[in-house]
Order: C-alpha cells, then sequence, then structure tokens
C-alpha cells in the first residue's frame, strides 16, 4: 500500500479500457451496435429458456462483482495499468450468454454512471468484451475443455488460456476497429494493442481461475461449465 | 423469495462491496492498455475532444460533493456496486418472468430510438466541433 501511495496522489481523468466517444467512426460503430443488439437479443432468448430459480441470484452478484473488480486496475509493465475484465468469469458461472447479458449491463452503467467508455462507442464496447471476450473466449474454453477430455486439471487449464485469450481477442478486435476508423494504422495498432493486453491478459487469468477455483472449493454446483460427467449446459457459440 | 437469496448471494456481493470499499481506492492510476497505446502512438487526443453524455452522475468514478479522493472513490463503488447488483437482477426477474419475443421487441425498440439519437446528436456535435 505504501509502495502504490505516490503514484496515487494523481487521479488521472478517464481510466479506461473501454473506448471513448471520438476514437471510431460513425459507421464502425453502427456496424458493431447491430451486431452487438442482435447478440443481445439472441441471448435473451437463450438467457430465458436456461435461467433457473437459482441463476437469476447468481447473476446480479455476478454482475456485480465483476463491476467491483473491473474498479481496481492493477500495474503491469511501464507505467500501464490494467483490469479484470470477468468475461470468462462469468461465462464460466452462468454460460456465455448471460455473460454476454451481463457485459452489457455492466458497460451500459459504467457508461451512463461513471463517464467509462462512450456512449456513441457503446456498441463496440459491448462487441469487443461481450461477443468477442465472452461468447468467443467461450467458444475457446469449449474447445480446450473437450481437448482435455474435461479432466479438473484440463479446466483450469482451459480456463487460464480462454480467459487470457478473452482479453487478447477483444483488444486486437479493438485494433482492428480503430484501424477500420482510420484512427490509427492497423500495423501499429494491433500489435502495441495486443501486446500490452497479453500482459493485462495473464492477469486476468490469475483472477479468473483463483475465483473460480475458490467457488468451486465452496459451491460446485454454481459453475455450470464444470461438469466431469454430462455436457455442459450450454453449448459452445 | 427469502429461500432464493440464499446464502452465496449475501457472501458473493458482500465481496464485492468489499472490494469496491477498500480496494478500489488503492487501484493503479497508471494508464490502462488502450489509454497507454493512445498515447504512444499519438491518437489520444481524438478522444479529447468531446464525450457525449454529459450527464454521469459519478464521473470517473468519484462523487463531485466528496473532496477526498479515496472516499470518493469507494463510496462510488459502493454505490455503482449496489446498482449493478439490483439491476442485473432486475434484468434477470425480466428476461424469465416476460416471454421472450415481448423482451427482444421491447430491446429493438428502445435501441432503435436510442440509436437514431446518438447518430442525430453525434453528428450534431461534431459539427459543432468543427464549426469551433
Amino acid at each position: 500500500m505504501v509502495f502504490y501511495s505516490q503514484e496515487l496522489s494523481h487521479k488521472t481523468e478517464g481510466d479506461e479500457v473501454h473506448l471513448p466517444d471520438g476514437f471510431l467512426s460513425h459507421s464502425i460503430n453502427a456496424a458493431t451496435f447491430v451486431i452487438s443488439v442482435g447478440a443481445c437479443a439472441y441471448g435473451v432468448k437463450r438467457v430465458n429458456r436456461n435461467f433457473g430459480e437459482r441463476e437469476v441470484p447468481l447473476m446480479g452478484v455476478t454482475a456485480a462483482f465483476i463491476f467491483a473488480a473491473q474498479m481496481i486496475n492493477f500495474p503491469v509493465a511501464g507505467g500501464t495499468s490494467g483490469h479484470f475484465l470477468g468475461a470468462l468469469f462469468s461465462s464460466v458461472l452462468l454460460g456465455p450468454w448471460a455473460s454476454l447479458l451481463i457485459m452489457t449491463i455492466v458497460l451500459v452503467v459504467q457508461c451512463l454512471g461513471f463517464a467509462d467508455g462512450g456512449l456513441t462507442a457503446i456498441g463496440t464496447n459491448i462487441f469487443n468484451m461481450g461477443v468477442i471476450g465472452a461468447l468467443g473466449g467461450y467458444g475457446v474454453f469449449i474447445f480446450l475443455h473437450t481437448l482435455f477430455r474435461r479432466s479438473r486439471k484440463g479446466f483450469f487449464i482451459a480456463l487460464a488460456v480462454s480467459s487470457w485469450f478473452s482479453i487478447v481477442m477483444g483488444a486486437s478486435a479493438a485494433a482492428i476497429e480503430l484501424a477500420a476508423s482510420g484512427t490509427s494504422p492497423l500495423k501499429v495498432a494491433l500489435p502495441a494493442m495486443a501486446g500490452i493486453h497479453a500482459i493485462i491478459g495473464i492477469g486476468e487469468a490469475i483472477i479468473t481461475t483463483t475465483a473460480v477455483s475458490l467457488i468451486l472449493k465452496t459451491r460446485p454446483d454454481l459453475v455450470t461449465s464444470y461438469t466431469e460427467k454430462g455436457p455442459t449446459r450450454e453449448k459452445a457459440v | 423469495m427469502k429461500r432464493r437469496f440464499d446464502g452465496f448471494v449475501w457472501i458473493g456481493l458482500g465481496m464485492a462491496l468489499l472490494l469496491a470499499l477498500f480496494l478500489s481506492p488503492f487501484a493503479s492510476t497508471s494508464p490502462d492498455g488502450l489509454e497507454k497505446v493512445a498515447e504512444t502512438k499519438g491518437f489520444l487526443e481524438k478522444g479529447e475532444g468531446w464525450t457525449f453524455w454529459k450527464h454521469a452522475p459519478f464521473s470517473d468514478y468519484t462523487l463531485p460533493w466528496i473532496k477526498n479522493e479515496k472516499v470518493s472513490t469507494a463510496l462510488s463503488g459502493l454505490i455503482g456496486t449496489l446498482a449493478i447488483f439490483l439491476i442485473a437482477l432486475g434484468v434477470g426477474k425480466l428476461i424469465k418472468k416476460i416471454p421472450t419475443k415481448k423482451v427482444i421487441l421491447f430491446i429493438f425498440f428502445c435501441c432503435l430510438i436510442l440509436f437514431s439519437s446518438i447518430v442525430a446528436y453525434a453528428e450534431a456535435a461534431q459539427f459543432v466541433l468543427t464549426e469551433e
């Protein structure tokens, strides 16, 4: 704590991993917005079918936890910070579609309530973190989990690797959108974004595996993706 | 009602609130991944010209009426966490109870309105910017 205190003394305005207004062109915002809305609508359908009595409060708690954890920026190399995303964390607990909805709720509240991420870029942020992060990341998870034959060890390896991927894929998508908007050329933006988020992704992987293993120890029934016998409740994307 | 709010809800919510209260004020304030890239690659100023939504009550995770930064961040985190919990709970309940088709129609309707207004305002805002 003492170690941090100097760097804490000034609070910079706008600590945002989320894309602010003005970085992206309207066409990119519009395209990702339409995709995100479509995905959310389908997500509502899936969640409606799969949710039981227990999942609703769990959804509230997971969203609250993700919001709180996203506030905590941890320092990574070179005077940069990163924070937890939680896309894979919520996917593993509630399935990818509920996770998409949770990310959407968190992003909308962050945008409207806390000026974190621009309102015009909301569709892009949901796309990067919900569609790419949660759905894409969960696809990687399912692939690896079946590759490891659903063993306990394989579950954690799949969890760590896919949560790393969810961050890096989301950041790469952001870089591609920035390039497509003419903000920064792809050659520059992609390596820079992917590079720094590869480090942030390690933090994400550590936090996700720790949190999920804690939950598995105390309430294994809450982790829907952790099934050693039967098929998982929700299939991959 | 009471049985559904079983132990894990309180434990999980309590942990989230503790995180928001006691850890968020001590989070690193260095620029994060995207900001750093924007800074070094020289497109940070692009995002500083304007913000579309100016009525965020807790802009940048602070309460405007509290001077102490740490207390301010902690309290805004506390409020946000509680709000997110209630909103997600409400959304979950809605999704479960209301027939899907209605929810989807409603979402599409909201999005259409939101989107058209955003595009209209965004263009107006950028117009004003270029005028200046």
